[in-house]
């Protein structure tokens, strides 16, 4: 190991060293202060991301003997992974206090994901992948389960586990057919292979498709869907922010990197096999949700439909269409921390509240809240001026630029239904008279305030003014080719 | 006296003033009243001082501005307005009418002053907005996030069922506007990839650089129609309008139809006829079809509606039925009488909604039957409602007829059987309208509740006297407004005479021996 090499995984270094000291911190931390931990799970990604500044460049650096690959891609997916652990370590002090759930291992599983989700968006070998995967659902299916004492925490604990058990087997089972397709793991060895022998074995075709499968249940594509509800729902709200968009955005990170770098010449059969499951998660993502009264259920819908839609931008195979997937993963990012974060300072002790009814007439009670929560829902229902419609606006247009008329046709109609649970909440927040036995929403504490005042801003900026983001998602993708 | 950006101003202004009220506290409600009029009503003057630097002879875009908005590799929208005779009215209509919805929800409103002005002034820029785009992008957002301070107005000061017609109102217009969406894409792709503007777009059009397949022409005028037709609304998409507005408080039913319904036809006029004139040919019979049941059906569905409201609802259906009727009747008459006929139509409708809307304030009903019998009472409430139902049922002297002859003209001479049965229909228009002013207004004070009513006071006079001068203007010397709105609406008609001529078609280029691909095959 070169000292570049020790350089550029400083980083992940510095979260998985943070993440240790937080385990030996803990037991020395007496129960009233252990909140405090928390600020290390702050700083250290903080500083990760200080260090991270450094490595953009537009060169390709393949470390640790090809495991590793730093370029443009993974750097921004890293800093977007900083990002949301960042603001979930912040937003879980005062709720895991409400919940009496305050421990310092929750904190360091937070960073110990963070690092796995980096892991995949840097590798550059399915082992590696693999391992990203391990460490990432590791820690989640634990920090889903962190309320010891509620059951539905535990159901959605186990319930994850179970799944997730089943997903990266598959997951593994494809990575050795591929192996056994082309006697290795490397990205690049794979790729070379395939561009010499102009075919692919089908051993490598089976492999691609259960690879598929196991990207699927990851990143919740339709029909690998069926846990998301149920864990969303159980887990601390907080841990529901960060699993909606951060294993999500690791997820596609990977995918991206696998089907764009190691599998280009098989771009026609994943972009089919795409296309079906994108239509399929849009449409029953939105539709289901139609039906939901609990609004983490509703929320967990949503995001199975906006996979739908981020899809939408893979399918084309094509730079814009990829850029346009990592700006709209920004934007989701933002907004669903929004949402959740409303959601969370509503929730009061036991995180219990959150039906619809118990939204009924908060417009006039917590304006604040509702005004936030109004605009990360039509933010997410892609009405303009909105990152959300930004976002929608470029996935479209990539794919009307390669002549997927059909699927964006069904991708705005399902918008169109996504309105409709969207602007319900809203209906219950400003028109809806709260029922006689609502109980008055607390006043929410200062982190969520201000991470839910920066979401705001940002939501609006990127609806105004997307010119940066934008030119630096198209800089980071161009790194995929 | 040159303002720089005046279109800018008059479209921001009213979102400036919004800015404003929202930081001003909940309980200085006669402050936060007073700005938001205020705001309107100089945005309505500064908007007058377009139509007097207008120049009528030029049809072409005037006040033009542009500036770079969303600067990308692959997209360069612009911040790009203008106005040409089509829209300088609508613009003028909406700063008009923005005022008088204020004021007439002085006492009316008295739940959430703040959020219900700002929704209002929000709504103004927006709409001003649509009509003053001329970015494709630049129209699409001014046109969706209109919708949604209309939604909260439905939804939080609406009647009884208001959150089924909010909601409805938005599924309806949203299904519209996103396949609209999709076009809008696809035009900017098929033409290189290069601009959203508008203009651009219909000069490379019309001028044979960017040619369209028949096929693709047909879903893009299709995709932009359903999104107008929905608006306007023609007739199986008109069923979101009756519930929106008699759910909807005076001053959004005042807006939506005095303005939102014109955002159809005005769209019709501004994107499918221009831009795909051979489309709108072959589909012209088609909705002529569905623009002549629209007028007969909402004609006949308001004789039979025992609400006042639902039945200016239904009316509304039936007439702007006749203005796609005239638009789509491709001669310069009918053109000139659809547009005219939206100003009418905004007046007109929009003075009814007032009016129904004072009838309510007092007496909390609108069943047609609780009344009768109130000219007794009211003398000064009832002339006024009947000079605004002549001039909705297009009496000689009053607005409405000026444009219902330039319609009934224009489609004549393109189908005599339209002409005739849209003439015909006009009699059920009167039909209507008196029998419900007889019923109302006519006869014997039946219900004893009635005696006590007041007449109308002098801020609703005020309210209603500027529409009434406007309504006796354009009937009486209509020429001052027909002569700006002329030779905009020749260019487009020109644009449709052009594709019905024998275009160069690409036949024509396959045959062409200067193209030696074809010859070696």
């Amino acid at each position: 190991m070169t000292t570049n090499d020790l350089f550029l995984i400083m980083p992940q270094l510095i979260l998985v060293i943070a993440g240790m000291a937080l385990m030996l911190l803990e037991p020395f931390t007496s129960a009233g202060r252990k909140g405090r931990l928390a600020r290390i799970a702050v700083l250290a990604p903080l500083l990760a991301a200080y260090m991270l500044n450094f490595q953009w460049s537009d060169e390709r650096r393949t470390i640790l003997q090809g495991m590793l690959i730093v370029d443009n891609f993974s750097v921004f997916f890293q800093w977007l992974f900083l990002i949301i652990t960042g603001v979930t370590a912040f937003l879980s002090v005062k709720f895991n206090d409400r919940e009496s759930i305050q421990r310092g291992e929750y904190y360091a599983l937070l960073l110990f994901a963070c690092s796995g989700m980096s892991l995949m968006a840097a590798s550059n070998d399915l082992i590696l992948t693999f391992l990203g995967i391990e460490i990432l659902s590791i820690s989640t299916y634990v920090l889903a389960g962190f309320k010891r004492t509620d059951v539905r925490s535990n159901e959605s604990s186990l319930k994850y586990f179970l799944l997730g058990s089943f997903a990266t087997a598959i997951l593994l089972y494809g990575i050795a057919f591929i192996y056994g397709g082309t006697v290795s793991t490397n990205y690049g060895v794979i790729r070379e292979l395939a561009v010499l022998q102009g075919t692919v074995q089908t051993t490598t075709l089976i492999g691609l498709g259960l690879l598929l499968v196991g990207f699927g249940f990851k990143v919740a594509l339709v029909p690998f869907h069926s846990w998301v509800p149920d864990v969303y729902e159980g887990a601390p709200t907080p841990v529901t922010a960060f699993m909606a968009v951060g294993p999500k955005a690791a997820g596609f990170a990977a995918l991206l990197r696998i089907l764009v770098q190691v599998f280009p010449t098989m771009a026609q059969d994943w972009s089919m096999i795409l296309w079906i499951l994108a239509i399929l998660t849009m449409t029953l993502g939105n539709v289901v949700a139609v039906l939901q009264t609990n609004i983490k259920r509703m929320l967990a819908y949503s995001a199975i439909a906006h996979a739908g839609y981020i899809l939408v931008g893979i399918i084309p195979n094509s730079d814009a269409g990829f850029s346009a997937v990592l700006f709209y993963l920004v934007i989701y990012t933002v907004m669903n921390l929004v949402a959740f974060s409303v959601v969370l300072s509503l929730s009061r002790k036991g995180d219990l509240h959150v039906n619809l009814d118990d939204y009924a007439g908060l417009g006039s009670k917590a304006p604040f809240a509702a005004a936030a929560l109004s605009l990360a829902l039509i933010s997410l229902a892609g009405i303009p001026l909105t990152g959300g419609f930004m976002g929608k606006f470029y996935l479209f247009s990539a794919a009307i630029q390669e002549g997927f008329i059909g699927l964006v046709v069904i991708a705005v109609l399902n918008s169109v239904v996504s309105v409709f649970y969207y602007f319900r909440v809203m209906v219950y927040m400003y028109i809806r008279e709260p029922g006689a036995g609502a109980a008055e929403p607390e006043p929410i504490g200062w982190p969520v305030q201000a991470i839910v005042g920066i979401g705001v801003i940002i939501i609006l900026f990127l609806g105004i003014h997307p010119d940066k983001i934008l030119a630096l998602a198209g800089y980071s993708s161009l790194a995929l080719k | 006296m040159d303002i720089p950006n005046i279109l800018s101003l008059v479209t921001y202004l009213p979102a400036a003033a919004a800015l404003v009220l929202l930081f001003i506290p909940y309980r200085f409600e006669r402050a936060i009243k007073s700005l938001a009029f205020l705001g309107s009503v100089v945005t309505f003057i500064l908007s007058l001082h377009l139509t007097y630097h207008f120049d009528p002879a030029n049809g072409r875009m005037q006040f033009e501005e542009s500036a770079p908005w969303i600067r990308t590799a692959a997209f360069h929208i612009n911040h790009h307005l203008g106005i040409d005779g089509i829209s300088l009215f609508l613009v003028i209509l909406t700063t008009f009418l923005t005022p008088l919805a204020i004021l007439c929800s002085w006492k009316a409103v008295t739940r959430r002053v703040k959020p219900f002005m700002i929704c209002l002034l929000a709504l103004e820029t927006g709409m001003v907005g649509v009509f003053c785009a001329l970015d494709l992008v630049l129209f699409y957002v001014f046109w969706e996030v209109m919708l949604i301070p209309m939604y909260f107005l439905i939804g939080i000061w609406g009647g009884e069922r208001r959150i089924y017609a909010a909601v409805k109102f938005i599924l309806y217009t949203m299904a519209g506007s996103l396949l609209m969406l999709v076009a809008i894409l696809y035009l900017f792709y098929a033409n290189g990839g290069t601009s959203f503007n508008l203009l651009e777009i219909g000069q490379r059009l019309s001028s044979g650089d960017l040619q369209l397949s028949g096929r693709e022409g047909f879903w893009l005028f299709l995709a932009f129609l359903i999104a107008f037709a929905i608006k306007v609304p023609m007739f199986p998409f008109h069923t979101w309008l009756p519930d929106a507005h008699v759910e909807a408080p005076t001053a959004g039913s005042v807006i939506l139809a005095g303005v939102l319904l014109k955002m159809g036809t005005y769209g019709l006029l501004r994107f499918c006829l221009p831009l795909f004139p051979a489309a709108a040919i072959a589909a012209a019979p088609y909705i002529c079809i569905l623009a002549i049941i629209g007028i007969v059906y909402g004609a006949l569905v308001s004789m039979v509606q025992p609400d006042l409201k639902k039945l200016v609802a239904y009316s509304s259906v039936s007439h702007m039925g006749l203005v796609v009727l005239g638009i789509f009747a491709f001669t310069t008459q009918g053109l000139q009488g659809s547009t005219i006929q939206m100003l009418n139509h905004g007046l007109s409708t929009g003075a009814l909604f007032l009016l129904v809307g004072m009838i309510y304030e007092r007496r909390h009903t609108r069943m047609i039957s609780d009344f009768g019998g109130l000219a007794h009472v009211n003398p000064v409430f009832a002339s006024v409602f009947l000079v605004v139902t002549l001039s909705s049922i297009g009496l000689p002297g009053l607005n409405g007829f000026v444009g219902e002859v330039l319609i009934l003209a224009g489609s004549f001479v393109r189908s005599k059987v339209y002409g005739s049965i849209a003439a015909l229909s006009m009699v059920l228009g009167a039909v209507y309208m008196l029998w419900m002013y007889q019923r109302v207004f006519l006869g014997k004070l039946t219900n004893p509740e009635n005696a006590s009513l007041t007449d109308i006071g002098l801020r609703e006079k005020l309210l209603l006297l500027p529409i009434l001068v406007m309504m006796v203007w354009i009937g009486v010397y209509s020429a001052p407004f027909l002569r700006r709105m002329e030779a905009s609406l020749q260019l487009v008609q020109q644009r449709i005479e052009d594709a019905r001529g024998p275009a160069p078609s690409y036949h024509v280029k396959t045959n062409d021996p200067a193209v030696p691909g074809e010859h070696n095959r």
